[in-house]
């Protein structure tokens, strides 16, 4: 346990801390002293703490890059300032990094040296016993022999005796001058302790290091499967794909993934109204192949239930509905049939579709609007979603001709359809109306003779996730063994004992032994008293027959 | 997980969680009478000792002397420092066998000593310090605390889940392990001078409980259905729990500190109720102890909270608003750890590190819970 600084010690640390006029080596290696101090790294920590707060504030990319390009929106006057101090990646920041980055060297720097100490203490045998034992936190005496006349072992007997006991409670011992009339053992336990604090240090780095290697070698990817199709993992597969920084494709391991249903619950109990529809479980129904030419399996997605095929995870993320539609262009040629992934927008599953159909002849056609899987209308106003379940789907939409722009080589957004430069065919706010499809009314012509679209069906399809961190077991295993490191240091305690042996007489005259003990705690150790009395316990136990008491002064003379 | 909720029981539990609220009222109540009585007649018999000294020693300057020598015996009976020095333990040793004289003078092995035994003495209980209304505190704290489990186990049961998915739940819950964890410590130590802090923080979380989220009994959404969710969330409140003590005694230890030195300068201290309160020291040291269990547990809740989020979303850390501040509290916690054996660091510094993690683990479970947008924004509300 440090104590609090006495004024002399104070002194001592201010002139440490002044830069001395050496040389660039003398200030290389006074830096890299300030840098492996305990101080360092606890304001490095404290500084750390601080600097993941704006993480919390502002949105991040690496979360939502949609919120960050918002914000900017919002804010275009401090917006821009923030990004320039990277306020938005906060977590890959060169000031984040910074200090991560010295904090760890600081722990390499710290943690190398007090290794190789404890290498070397490991090796080397308990301190010798100091001359004044009684001058330890924790110092006893007992007086053995005298019961009903009983010898007291000789003292080296008594030291051997104790050592074997020390060493069946843990201590290591070293046996010191045997036959010198004043026999010692040394002993100590506890150096666990250190291994553990080594092993926590050292495995926060392997956790560091790993997640290091899952961001440069891992990869991400998104892709929507809609009802009995399906997905291989190959790079043109994906619909949007995150590699790591060294990531290359050819590491994509080949399995694919046929979604077979998709299956959504929701709650059915009327007893609170505000509950009711909420989704309580999804389910997908999927079968793998791990390998183009591997059986087949099935499997079962949830939401918290990974796919894991070698390594690579899926995720269950989304889902949704997608209408089945079938679209004939002026010519009357099926220009589009197909399910059309919709984005759900409340709890109601009110979805938005987005259909552009650049096939239609002559013009191309699009579509935008909403699904509502159970629609209820009153009084002939615009229907209404009431449920996320499926019991009356109905499609309200609006519908325009004219060129997509899908054609100019810009990549467009598939779920947004820019109606400049469009002619608007139904809309709510046109002399046609918007286009109402549902259970009863199938299909609908378009105006001016622009073809037709029908409603057939509607799947659902879920939102896949797929992940590859190299990192992932590494920097488990890594915490693993920092969590076992951080319990050893914590709650072993790291103490030596030393015990001495000297002969006495009582007041009857009869020859006894004086055994003399002290403890010494390295950290603090709030045990360490009740160890002492565990150790006049264990003499007890040992010499309890021959009489063990407590030693006075008073019942000796040879002190 | 069905979704079968049980309202009628969902009403009862609410019913008894104002039951447990207006108890722990009353449990503050009597801890705090019981500060005040209680360091009052410490304050009368330090001033009959004084008195005592002073008419035999004719000495103007007691109250140096009080100061000094209350610190000194306190920070002895903390054990685990130094200054348990070996000529005071051998001392009194002699003392002990030159009355005991020969007969009874051989020890038996079903002998078990404790004295000296230096587990944070100072916070042991004494005998013959007869303090009613702390009894009455500590026995309706239990009467609190059966009602309040009963009220957060029937709303469990009620909602077929585990109670702890939405703002309501966090802090009923939390409270719950609060009183739980300190009563346990109750066993074990005269921990009672924290008890006014404590069971006002208990008071503190359950009216924001019921005032401020109440929420009715609702099952779980699909992506809070894990077995982690139990693990992470558990653990993260039992440590929350402890840190909530560790909290009062840093606290407390800030103000004793002031106190100490004000009297050891001579000088009067107006905070008289701190004569119940262990010296600075012991609060130091315990709350270590309590902390280095406190800051395993919120290790675990990291690692766990990993686990859960790679299992939902895919990743197992993704700086989203709650792993931010999870980790927030991680890091200034590990600071303390550190700063318990950095030199300039201890003492005053390390409670005020214990009060700044303490205030990041109120704000996570509060602000970050409610205001900010992300994955965990499931609160309810
Ligand atoms: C990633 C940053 C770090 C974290 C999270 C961290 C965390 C901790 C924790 C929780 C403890 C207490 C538990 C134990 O004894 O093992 C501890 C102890 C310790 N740390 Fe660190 N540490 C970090 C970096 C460092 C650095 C850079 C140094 C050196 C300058 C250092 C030196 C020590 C020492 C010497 C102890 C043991 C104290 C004792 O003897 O009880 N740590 N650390």
């Amino acid at each position: 346990m440090t104590k609090a600084p006495t004024p002399r010690e104070r002194k001592e640390h201010r002139a440490s801390v002044e830069v001395p006029a050496l040389g660039p080596v003398g200030m290389a290696r006074w830096a890299w002293r300030q840098l492996t101090k305990m101080s360092t790294a606890l304001v490095l920590l404290l500084l750390l703490a601080i600097a993941a707060v704006p993480g919390s504030l502002f949105p991040q990319r690496v979360q939502d890059p949609g919120a960050v390009a918002d914000y900017i929106k919002a804010n275009p006057v401090m917006g821009p300032w923030l990004d320039r101090f990277q306020l938005f990646d906060v977590f890959s920041s060169y000031w984040f990094s910074a200090i991560y980055l010295l904090l760890f060297i600081s722990l390499v720097g710290c943690v190398i040296p007090r290794a190789l100490q404890h290498f070397k203490a490991w090796r080397s045998k308990p301190p010798r016993t100091p001359r004044r034992i009684s001058r330890l936190p924790q110092y006893r005496r007992v007086m053995l022999g005298g019961r009903d006349g009983a010898e007291a072992p000789t003292p080296d007997n008594a030291i051997e005796q104790a050592a074997a006991a020390l060493k069946k409670r843990g201590y290591r011992v070293q046996v010191q001058d045997l036959g010198t009339g004043a026999p010692s053992v040394a002993a100590e336990r506890g150096m666990l302790k250190e291994v553990g604090n080594i092993l926590f240090h050292v495995a926060l780095l392997g956790v560091l290091i790993s997640v290091a290697a899952g961001s440069l070698f891992g990869y991400k990817g998104q892709k929507v499967i809609v009802e009995g199709e399906s997905f291989v993992n190959t790079l043109v597969d994906y619909d949007s794909f995150n590699p790591g920084t060294n990531f290359n494709a050819d590491w994509l391991n080949p399995f694919s993934v046929t979604l077979n249903s998709f299956e959504a619950t929701f709650n059915r109990d009327t007893a609170d109204p505000d509950l009711y529809g909420q989704p309580t479980d999804f389910n997908a129904d999927l079968t793998v192949r791990d390998s183009p030419g591997a059986t087949p399996q099935d499997v079962n997605l949830a939401v918290n239930k990974p796919l894991n095929v070698d390594g690579t995870k899926v995720y269950l993320v989304g889902n949704g509905y997608a209408p089945v539609i079938r679209v004939k262009d002026g010519k009357g040629d099926v220009a589009y049939e197909g399910p059309v992934v919709t984005v759900p927008s409340d709890s109601v599953y009110t979805s938005s579709l987005t259909l552009k159909v650049p096939d239609a002849r002559p013009d191309q056609l699009g579509f935008v609007g909403l699904l509502l899987p159970t629609a209820v209308s009153q009084d002939g106003s615009i229907p209404k979603s009431v449920d996320p379940g499926l019991n009356n789907p109905a499609l309200i939409l609006s519908s325009y001709t004219g060129d997509l722009g899908l054609d100019g080589g810009q990549p467009q957004n598939v779920y947004v359809l820019d109606t400049q430069g469009l002619t608007e065919l139904n809309s709510m706010s046109n002399s046609n109306g918007p286009i109402l499809l549902d259970g009863e009314h199938r299909k609908v012509d378009l105006p001016d003779g622009n073809g037709s679209i029908e409603f057939l069906d509607v799947k659902r399809y879920v939102g896949l996730d797929v992940h590859s961190d190299p990192g992932r077991i590494p920097a488990f295993v890594s915490f693993l063994v920092a969590f076992g490191g951080l319990i050893m240091s914590l709650f072993i305690a790291r103490r030596r004992a030393w015990v001495r042996a000297t002969e006495t007489e009582d007041a009857q005259g009869v020859r006894c032994t004086v055994l003399e003990y002290g403890l010494l705690a390295r950290g603090d150790d709030h045990r360490l008293g009740a160890e002492a009395e565990k150790l006049t316990a264990l003499w007890t136990s040992l010499w309890e027959d021959r009489g063990v008491r407590e030693y006075h002064l008073k019942s000796s003379d040879k002190a | 997980m069905g979704s079968d909720i049980n309202v009628t029981l969902g009403n009862w539990s609410e019913w008894f969680m104002l039951l447990a609220a207006m108890t722990y009222m009353v449990v503050f109540v009597a801890f705090v009478w019981d500060m005040a009585s209680h360091s009052k007649t410490l304050g009368l018999r330090e001033e009959e000792r004084a008195r005592k000294r002073a008419a035999a020693e004719q000495d103007s300057r007691e109250l140096v002397g009080v100061g000094a020598s209350s610190k000194a015996a306190a920070s002895a009976g903390a054990g685990s420092s130094a200054t348990v020095s070996g000529s005071a333990e051998e001392g009194a040793a002699s003392a002990r066998t030159a009355e005991l004289g020969a007969p009874g003078e051989f020890r038996t092995s079903g002998e078990s000593s404790t004295k000296g035994a230096g587990e944070f003495e100072a916070l042991n209980y004494t005998k013959g310090a007869r303090r009613p209304a702390a009894r009455v505190a500590v026995m309706l704290m239990v009467i609190a605390f059966a009602l309040h489990v009963f009220a957060v186990v029937s709303r469990g049961v009620a909602a077929d889940r585990v109670p702890w998915a939405n703002m309501y739940e966090f802090c009923s819950t939390g409270a719950m392990v609060v009183a739980g964890v300190y009563l346990v410590t109750l066993i074990f130590k005269d921990l009672r001078f924290v008890g006014p802090m404590v069971s006002g923080l208990v008071l503190i979380m359950l009216c924001l409980a019921t005032i401020a989220f109440p929420t009715p009994v609702s099952p779980l959404q699909p992506a809070l259905q894990s077995y982690w969710l139990i693990i992470h969330v558990s653990i993260a409140v039992a440590a929350s729990g402890i840190f909530t003590i560790t909290f009062a005694m840093a606290v407390l230890q800030l103000l004793q500190s002031r106190r100490e030195k004000r009297l050891a300068l001579g000088q009067e201290s107006r905070m008289g109720f701190l004569r119940a309160v262990p010296s600075s020291v012991t609060l130091e040291n315990f709350a270590f102890r309590l902390n280095s269990v406190g800051f395993v547990f919120w290790t675990f809740t990291l690692a766990a909270g990993a686990i859960w989020a790679d299992q939902a979303w895919g990743r197992f850390w993704g700086w989203d608003t709650k792993e931010v501040w999870t980790f927030v509290v991680w890091t200034v916690y590990a600071a303390y750890m550190h700063a318990r054996v950095t030199r300039g660091w201890n003492g005053n510094r390390s409670a005020w590190l214990a009060i700044a993690g303490y205030m990041c683990v109120v704000f996570n479970f509060t602000v970050v819970n409610t205001l900010f947008p992300g994955l965990h924004s499931y609160s309810g509300l």
